[in-house]
């Protein structure tokens, strides 16, 4: 097994790392001439309000097609939590044209891959293929966008499924538990504060009428928009799409509630006990996300802040309490600028053999302060813009990186186009800026803490019940 | 449409789905002896090098395992000009990273960086230092210790290492890839252990350097002789043997969670066997391809009883197993062992039906150009046939390869392949 990266650590990494979304980079000379097409996308909206999103990439001949909904678990209410990432499973399992894992089986007989995501913010599904499947594809996803069959013994098996991978992924797996723990406890009123996949009794009490409701309500072409990245001619895709998506139609949305969290006035902590032997200790902190791209100051400063303190191995969390005062076997920071919902800014490891949490804490707040007080380096924030550039650059090798990058920005509500933008603003970040956010958002009144207590294997109790995706 | 694209349709339509090329390899031996693999690309302004050493957790002695993860990870922790908060910084400075891993066969170091002068130069002088001149400094190596012997310990709660260890153990009873560190061997490991393995393992003779993107063929070669001049020369010669089939049986562990853990599997494939194109067509169907396979439709779609459950052959330099897995609740175990079974003893028995044979192909065939486009995915691709001696043009025969495979070579190689009484079954929280 690794040594470096524990799997706690490749479990944050998971969680709150790869909802990366789209930044652009400023490209110096030398590389607009290299990478010239990298940036340019193209977008036509149907009649019907569904927007067709494409960026050409010539280098293989592959694509990614990729239908994107903006209803998430957040728009779920209570007693059927989970049904967001419940209907995703059941759009596999067939419309009127489409028998139950047709639609599985088609994409297979294409070369294709196909699968599908549900967050707090959207629900996506996709396939790569040989780019020469790409309106096959599009007839299947538009007829399963309007014409989805929902049959009864269908979702009797599927809920089935969807609670086995809740213990899976949840149930069993301590860290899990606690960030479903930390999420309920630090949102009270926000929808946030239920796990995407669902509490297990809601799960229990779920029938084919709240799949079919949650169906009827979110699933129609003005509440998505598709995006293909690939060896493809862009007309050619909009002619595709017309001709298969262009036939669907409009449905009125219902209306979305801010839901907004009151402000917190106070501490809150939290303790898991469960069957595990090392001790886990994560400190939420309260923060913004991006709502207006050009005058935002603060999400940028957080998300160079969160780079300093833990964007490579370097940097200060690793450095300071991993390797010089070995206080933790793992310590990182994480935040994302970027969701429908409020924000948090992570701190969190785990503390060396012979070491308590409460050590652990009192390491983290110390390099808190010592930001707070003495604000950071300059070399260092060149350091985490460097990287930065750097990841815009390599994240071109993937398409299907890139039409994620793409779809994550539209899912909350920022044009794609404005990547660009978001890039210059953190490249525009100061020192000062980033102390200033230090000082402003590290407060106790805005904090929750959440800490795993292990407890010994062999009569350790049953676990009880975050991230859902479809395998 | 280009002359060259036009060029390009017509083959396809005279060919079929066969007329996709692999990427053009080209490949030599450094003064040192490394052998290099090399793929041009200039689309993106980036690099790929991997370098792969015959340093996996197979070559450890017994009484040292461990040994391998931990030379590895302290590889890049230190080097004769620089210390640890140097190479890491350096490295993000120009945006640069450093990765890799270790397997049963392989240890791996790769480098990924923009192709620019200034960005790779540097970065490529820091993998140089990391390949020739690694301390292993001792605070740090008791440091890293200590961190994996944390991260072990803490792996050892969860169900499914718990079957993943007792699995290879009683799939490798007497063989390297069987044995299994636990935090005692890898505390019992000294500086002195590691700085063995690494003159015995990390040597220009062991070694295979890849490299894809945006170099010349000059530049390619420059950067290879000048990666591996100051490699360990000589070291291990390799003496371990295929491994033998295990006696079949079944092991049952107690454990606290919600849903039990399942694998069954043994011993089944070589790196290089002409058993895997018939293996991997015929697993398809097993269990391989995904929401359509045999597995997936009756374990989850049928009864839903897993989530996920799937089969797959993972070849290895000697002798890599079949491994069938998946996780269902307690209560449910005895009835997904029983389906499972029973679909892979209607597979032994009859194989796929045409229309799955069918099936299987044409997803393997024409998912082929999935599998090479992007860089990272061309450096895995090519970094694997270097490593393991492949031929050459095996990118460019895989579809043809596929294509050709009967029913009769698919029931063949899998009897001979999985003889059910040497099947191992471990089920961990299965109580």
């Amino acid at each position: 097994m690794p040594a470096r990266l524990s799997d706690i650590a490749k479990f944050y990494q998971k969680r709150f790392l790869p909802m990366r979304h789209a930044k652009w980079i400023p490209l110096c000379l030398t590389l607009v001439t290299a990478v010239g097409w990298a940036d340019e996308t193209f977008q036509k909206q149907l009649a019907n309000g569904l927007r067709v999103i494409v960026k050409e990439d010539h280098r293989s001949p592959t694509a990614a097609h990729m239908v994107w909904y903006r209803a998430g678990s957040m728009d779920e209410s209570n007693g059927s939590t989970g049904v967001a990432h419940l209907l995703e499973h059941m759009m596999f399992k067939g419309t009127p044209a489409t028998g139950p894992g047709e639609f599985s089986r088609r994409v297979a007989a294409a070369g294709g891959r196909d699968n599908a995501f549900t967050s707090r913010d959207y629900t996506a599904y996709f396939q790569q293929i040989p780019k020469q499947q790409l309106p096959e594809m599009m007839q299947l996803e538009a007829d399963r966008m309007r014409h989805l069959t929902l049959d009864d013994k269908e979702f009797a098996q599927e809920i089935r499924v969807v609670m086995e991978e809740r213990r899976l992924r949840t149930e069993d797996q301590p860290t899990s538990l606690l960030f479903e723990q930390l999420n309920a406890v630090a949102f009270q009123a926000h929808p946030y504060r239920a796990p995407i996949i669902g509490w297990m009794n809601d799960l229990e009490n779920m029938t084919v009428h709240d799949a079919r409701a949650w169906y009827e309500r979110w699933y129609a072409p003005n509440n998505a928009y598709v995006v293909v990245v690939g060896d493809v001619d862009h007309q050619q895709v909009f002619a595709w799409a017309e001709k298969y998506y262009g036939a669907l139609e409009t449905r009125a949305l219902p209306g979305r509630k801010p839901q907004d969290e009151p402000p917190q006035q106070g501490i809150r902590r939290l303790t898991l006990k469960a069957p595990a032997d090392l001790p886990v200790l994560i400190m939420a902190y309260k923060a913004p996300a991006i709502r207006d791209v050009e005058r935002d100051v603060d999400p940028y400063a957080l998300e160079m802040l969160a780079s300093v303190l833990s964007g490579h191995e370097a940097a200060r969390l690793n450095r300071r309490l991993v390797r010089e005062q070995r206080l933790a076997v793992d310590a990182a920071a994480s935040y994302d600028s970027t969701s429908r919902g409020p924000a948090m800014f992570f701190l969190h490891g785990s503390p060396s053999a012979g070491k308590t949490r409460a050590e652990l804490e009192a390491g983290l707040r110390a390099q808190i302060a010592d930001i707070q007080q003495q604000g950071v380096a300059r070399e260092e924030l060149e350091r985490a813009k460097a990287q930065l550039i750097a990841a815009q650059i390599y994240k071109l090798d993937s398409i299907f990186a890139q039409a994620m990058e793409i779809g994550q920005l539209e899912a909350i509500g920022i044009p794609h186009s404005l990547n660009r933008r978001i890039i210059d603003k953190l490249q525009a970040i100061t020192a000062e800026d980033v102390q200033a956010v230090a000082r402003k958002y590290f407060r106790d009144e805005q904090l929750t803490v959440a800490e795993l207590d292990p407890q010994p294997l062999p009569a350790g109790g049953r676990p009880r019940p975050a991230s859902a995706s479809r395998h | 449409m280009s002359t060259f694209k036009l060029l390009f349709s017509l083959t396809l339509l005279l060919l079929g789905p066969l007329a996709n090329a692999g990427p053009k390899i080209e490949h030599w031996l450094t003064t040192s002896g490394s052998r290099v693999y090399f793929v041009e690309s200039h689309a993106l302004p980036i690099i790929d090098v991997q370098v792969d050493f015959a340093a996996g957790s197979a070559h450890e002695s017994s009484g040292k395992a461990g040994v391998a993860s931990l030379t590895r990870a302290l590889l890049d922790l230190g080097v004769a000009e620089m210390d640890e908060t140097a190479i890491a910084g350096r490295l993000a400075d120009i945006g640069a990273r450093l990765t890799g891993g270790v397997d049963s066969d392989r240890a791996s170091v790769s480098l990924r960086s923009l192709s620019m002068p200034d960005k790779r130069v540097p970065a490529l002088a820091i993998l140089r230092a990391v390949l020739s001149t690694p301390q292993f400094p001792a605070t740090v190596f008791e440091r890293e210790k200590a961190r994996s012997v944390a991260a072990l310990k803490e792996a050892l709660t969860r169900p499914e290492t718990i079957a993943a260890k007792a699995f290879w153990s009683a799939m490798y009873p007497e063989h390297p890839y069987g044995r299994q560190a636990s935090p005692e061997s890898i505390d019992s490991l000294s500086r002195a252990d590691v700085v063995a393995f690494h003159a015995a393992n990390y040597t220009a003779e062991r070694s295979t350097v890849t490299l894809v993107g945006d170099l010349s063929r000059a530049q390619a070669e420059t950067v290879a002789e000048e990666l591996t001049a100051g490699l360990p020369r000589g070291g291990a010669t390799n003496d371990i043997a295929l491994a033998v089939l295990p006696a079949g049986g079944e092991r049952y562990i107690a454990h606290p969670a919600a849903q039990a853990h399942l694998l069954i599997g043994l011993p089944a494939l070589k790196r290089g066997d002409p058993d895997f194109f018939p293996l991997v067509v015929g697993n398809y169907t097993l269990g391989g391809g995904g929401f359509v396979s045999r597995l997936m439709k009756e374990v989850r779609d049928k009864r839903g009883l897993a989530y996920s459950v799937s089969s797959h052959f993972m070849p290895l330099a000697y002798l890599g197993p079949f491994q069938l897995g998946m996780q269902t609740k307690k209560a449910q175990v005895k009835e997904a062992l029983a389906v499972s079974r029973q679909v892979l003893a209607e597979f032994l028995a009859q194989g796929p039906s045409d229309a799955e044979l069918l099936a299987a192909k044409q997803n393997l065939i024409g998912s082929f150009p999935l599998r090479l486009d992007s860089n990272r995915k061309l450096l895995d691709n090519v970094a694997l046939i270097g490593f393991y001696r492949l031929p050459l043009d095996y990118l460019d025969t895989y579809q043809a390869n596929i294509e050709k495979v009967t029913l009769d070579e698919i029931k063949s190689a899998f009897s001979r392949r999985l003889p059910a009484a040497h099947l191992v079954t471990v089920v961990v929280a299965g109580d």
